[in-house]
């Protein structure tokens, strides 16, 4: 009896725990906020969009002016951006203009958490995705990862370039931080919103991707499924090489 | 045994006075005259494993729907031709194999080519009695180069599709008349007619081959009826007097080993490294496309020349006269080839030279010839790299539309500063010739007296 | 058992131990003399057994379904025994057989007496007739028309004269867009931040002339040239998503987060990186393209369905010599 009590006290005081720990972590998140991120994302999450000088030099292709402190407002950005961009290393960022790249964390696993906790706290936004991989279809992910993605990270996510950003290769990507990226559309990529890519497509894509990151090489050493620049290399430096040096086996030098 | 039947042969046909000469052709023997084999052989693998192919192929762009075993494209439409080469490579035993030692061959066959070619040049073998030779072996290379080009292409997979629709594009830059021919020979506006594909594939199966099968008859009869040049090697070799390993039996074993030696290659390539994994890129459509796409890389120089030209059609009125792809697409390997073609003459006009060459010239012989043919190199090689350009900035952070500002810039200058250095370096080589044969002189001298 | 010995022995000795046919005695040697190498001899043998071995193995690799990496064995074996072939027949050139260097005179540089008994026949051939010139350009023109005629058929191989079909699309005012799965496209489902590929309702999605590109952008970003005013609905704008470079498709849309330090929303196409700027009627931006995008108009129907509202500001496709000589009709 008493041993059932208590379990029926935790049960009931689990999530008022769960809530405690997590004002608790909007706090640290704050402060955490506030040594990193305010100088460009603003107090509050209110964004920095000016700072008083023109652009300059901005060409078509080429990163906008870099101006120290300026970055997108985080109100209503929810749980799932501050997920994606802190989990990946792409925040913080050396320099606003600059792409984000999958960097070493700086920060630790509870502070992340509590940065999260407190992006999310800023207004109502998603949460972190819940993608089930195992549930989607390879062909369907194959044929859509072709049509919507294969464009600028190449057909088997080995990576690529857009002008103006260097769209990456995905064999680091996690399940829930692909489903993140494609809601999200990090940098220059376009935002797939449910109407268009529903959840249960992006588990087909999901599930893709993951294959993608040890796809069939059944033809041998698989030269980074890049294409026809490393089959060039091996023709000439290793093949080449090679009958070359048949050749010198079988004839003579010139000498003197 | 070998007696009855040579006797046997000779009664029949006459031909023992001719078996005679053959047995006891000079070679000379130096390596690099062995380059053109190593074409020849990896031409003959190219044939062999083709044939196989033909038998699996479906030249067909029919859409059919897959439900081969192949998972991530199960349910997915493609034409004909791609499921076709999906199978060889998924389900026919052996046929990957096979299939990828043709594309090995393939590479490897240009490869051969342009190392020969660079032989031929830089020894001046092209030089009378050998035009004709020269030209026939010209004209293989850009027949092998539109083989090869037509061959990937007709597995109708993503990545050859992308391909295959720029050289269409190409064709239509041509001025004036580009588009009246690429319709025809496409039956049509891309994608093209029904019989688009089995146009391409009788070309690329019986009348390219044929044709190269002619021409590399012709080219090889006639390096035995004026014989091979040769290098001065200090055994007696004059521009009258050969000197070389006879067929029999010297050369047999060797050219036998070349020739398995280069089957070899080719098949441990072919099961060992994967090539062109066509089940991966999926299949074409015109409204597909996937990043980082390449040509193969004999045809990567002409990449290069596409994405180097800045954007502009010259237009007059309303007529288009030079559409922006002909520029890098068709203008410059018309250049490139143009060079080659009139190099002999040009160069029996600068040098005021007809006469009849059998020696071959070491590349510090001939600077001038060295330096040009050192400069085109260059610049087809830069222009090469520049269409990697994206691949450098993806991999090192360096920025593409930087370098492609730089590249247009070196691809002019730096062949000169090149053909420059080749120049010099080749005087500098004839210059110390005398003073090392001094040297030996003076230190047997020494020797003599120590 | 016995019996057997014997037959297998001498069977042996037939085989390996039957003499040289020897020359007849005063003959002089046409090759030069080699001596032996009877350590060469058994290298050649091992490098003949292993190829044998090898192809052994590939027959092997073959039948067994079970075995694994089929393509990767079945390659190393073929491989492996051409290649212990191939040093088999190296080591036979270089030790077993003479290397000889031999001199002789190359062939002569012409044949002048063959040349003038060649000249003089095809002179003296033709000696009886009087009218040379006149029958020799008879025969080019006969040559030269019945070649002409014989290559004539060719032409039927495509259109050569007709460039009308380079000019026609599917597309038509009222035309529905629809996406791959033939599914209609409304104008609420276009977000801006996305890109969405977009075929006419019916037609062949495979025809170059079919494919769009399809965008939402705020209308205040739209700066749309003077003959394109009006080609959006509503700030959805759809252009040909053919490269008019070399006839690539468009598959990239920059879609910045943060506009003060991101590039502007561009389309980009994967093959050269001509990049063209969808909120000012297709214009490029960067890279070898020479003609805009060509903009198709777009209006909403009163059921929400996006519809052409005619057919494109220009001809599709890659440039050609007559590219911009008309519009795109249907």
């Amino acid at each position: 009896m008493r041993v059932r009590a208590l379990v029926v006290l935790l049960v009931l005081a689990a999530p008022a725990a769960a809530a405690a720990a997590t004002a608790d972590q909007v706090t640290r998140g704050l402060h955490l906020y506030g040594r990193y991120c305010s100088s460009c994302h603003g107090p509050n999450g209110s964004g920095q969009a000016r700072s008083g000088s023109t652009r300059a030099g901005g060409g078509p292709a080429r990163d906008q002016q870099v101006q120290a402190g300026l970055g997108p407002p985080l109100v209503g950005v929810g749980a799932r951006a501050a997920d994606f961009y802190l989990r990946t290393g792409y925040m913080p960022l050396k320099r606003a203009g600059l792409q984000p790249r999958r960097s070493r964390l700086l920060l630790g696993p509870q502070e992340i958490d509590a940065l999260i906790a407190y992006v999310a706290s800023l207004g109502k936004g998603p949460p972190v995705p819940r993608p089930r991989p195992e549930r989607g279809n390879l062909s369907e992910g194959q044929h859509l990862f072709t049509q919507h993605c294969a464009g600028c990270h190449q057909v088997v996510a080995e990576g690529g370039y857009v002008t103006g950003a260097v769209p990456p290769p995905l064999e680091d990507a996690t399940a829930v931080q692909i489903a993140e990226a494609v809601r999200i559309g990090p940098y220059v990529m376009p935002v797939f919103s449910e109407r268009q890519l529903s959840n249960a497509e992006v588990d087909s894509i999901v599930r893709y991707v993951q294959w993608a990151k040890h796809p069939d090489d059944r033809g041998g050493w698989s030269l980074g499924h890049v294409g026809p620049v490393p089959e060039g290399l091996v023709t000439w430096f290793l093949a080449m090489s090679v009958l070359v040096g048949v050749c010198l086996a079988i004839g003579t030098r010139l000498r003197g | 045994m070998i007696r009855k039947a040579v006797r046997f042969v000779d009664e029949r046909t006459g031909t023992a006075p001719f078996l005679h000469k053959a047995l006891r052709y000079l070679f000379p023997d130096h390596w690099s005259f062995l380059l053109g084999e190593v074409a020849l052989y990896a031409f003959i693998v190219l044939v062999a494993t083709g044939v196989y192919l033909t038998f699996f192929f479906a030249d067909s762009t029919h859409q059919v729907v897959y439900h081969g075993p192949y998972a991530p494209l199960y349910g997915q439409h493609m034409s004909e031709a791609y499921r076709s080469v999906l199978n060889i490579s998924t389900t026919v035993k052996a046929g990957l194999l096979i299939r990828q030692t043709h594309h090995w061959a393939a590479n490897v066959f240009l490869a051969a080519i342009i190392l020969h070619l660079f032989r031929i040049f830089f020894t001046g073998a092209y030089r009378k009695p050998r035009e004709i030779t020269y030209y026939l072996g010209v004209t293989m290379l850009m027949l092998a180069l539109l083989e090869a080009y037509m061959g990937y292409s007709l597995v109708d997979d993503l990545m050859s599709g992308m391909g295959l629709v720029i050289g269409y594009s190409v064709g239509m830059a041509i001025p004036f008349v580009g588009a009246n021919v690429m319709e025809w020979l496409f039956a049509g506006p891309f994608p093209g007619g029904e019989s688009l594909w089995p146009r391409l594939y009788v070309a690329h199966v019986l009348l390219f081959p044929i044709l190269i099968g002619i021409l590399l008859t012709a080219h090889l009869a006639l390096v035995a009826l004026k014989h091979h040049t040769q290098f001065r090697q200090g055994r007696g070799e004059t521009e009258h007097t050969v000197v070389g390993v006879p067929t029999w039996p010297g050369q047999t074993p060797r050219s036998l080993g070349l020739l398995t030696a280069v089957a070899g290659v080719l098949f441990l390539l072919g099961g060992l490294v994967q090539i062109n994994p066509i089940w991966l890129w999926g299949p074409y459509h015109t409204y597909s496309s996937t990043n980082g796409a390449q040509p193969d890389w004999y045809l990567g120089w002409l990449i290069g020349g596409l994405r180097l030209m800045p954007g502009f059609d010259v237009v007059i009125g309303k007529y288009t006269l030079v559409p922006n792809a002909f520029w890098g697409g068709a203008l410059f390997p018309l250049v490139v080839f143009g060079f080659l073609y009139f190099w002999p003459w040009l160069e029996r006009r600068l040098t005021d030279d007809a006469s009849f060459h059998n020696l071959a010239d070491r590349p510090r012989d001939a600077p001038g010839r060295t330096a040009i043919g050192v400069a085109m190199a260059v610049w087809v090689v830069l222009v090469f790299v520049a269409g990697g350009a994206d691949r450098i900035d993806v991999l090192f952070g360096i920025s593409y539309v930087g370098q492609i500002w730089v590249f247009r810039v070196l691809v002019f200058v730096v062949p000169i500063v090149a053909g420059a250095v080749a120049y010099r370096v080749c005087k500098e080589l004839q210059a110390g010739e005398p003073v090392e044969k001094n040297r030996h002189r003076a230190e047997v001298e020494a020797r003599r007296y120590a | 058992m016995a019996r057997a010995k014997d037959w297998l022995l001498s069977g042996l000795v037939l085989l390996l131990g039957r003499g040289r046919p020897q020359p007849r005695p005063g003959t002089p040697r046409v090759v030069a003399r080699q001596p032996p190498h009877p350590r060469a001899e058994l290298a050649v043998l091992a490098l003949l057994g292993l190829s044998s071995a090898c192809a052994a193995a590939f027959v092997v690799v073959y039948a067994v379904d079970r075995i694994p990496a089929q393509t990767q064995l079945l390659g190393l074996a073929l491989g492996l025994s051409l290649v212990f072939l191939a040093a088999a027949l190296v080591v036979t050139g270089k030790r077993l057989v003479p290397t000889e260097q031999l001199a002789e005179p190359y062939p002569p540089p012409g044949h002048p007496q063959e040349q003038q008994l060649v000249i003089q026949s095809l002179d003296e051939g033709v000696d009886g007739i009087t009218r040379r010139r006149l029958l020799r350009l008879g025969l080019l023109g006969a040559g030269g028309t019945l070649a002409l005629a014989a290559i004539t058929p060719a032409l039927s191989f495509g259109p050569l004269l007709r460039t009308a079909p380079l000019y026609r699309t599917p597309w038509r005012r009222g035309r529905r867009l629809v996406d791959e799965s033939d599914r209609p496209l409304r104008a609420d489902e276009i977000e801006e931040g996305s890109f969405y590929a977009a075929f006419p309702e019916g037609a062949d999605k495979e025809e170059q002339g079919s494919p769009l590109v399809v965008v939402r952008l705020p209308p205040r970003q739209l700066a749309l040239p003077g003959d394109l005013a009006g080609f959006d609905a509503d700030g959805i704008v759809a252009y040909s998503s053919i490269c008019t470079h070399a006839g690539c498709a468009i598959t990239m849309y920059r879609s910045p987060k943060f506009a003060p330090v991101e590039p502007r929303p561009a389309l980009v196409c994967p093959c050269h990186y001509s990049t063209f700027d969808p909120a000012a009627g297709g214009r490029v931006l960067f890279g070898p393209a020479g003609r805009p995008l060509p903009m198709l108009p777009l209006r909403v129907d009163g059921k929400g369905f996006l519809r052409a509202g005619g057919n494109f500001s220009g001809a599709v496709g890659p440039a050609w010599w007559g590219v911009r000589l008309r519009g795109a009709h249907s």
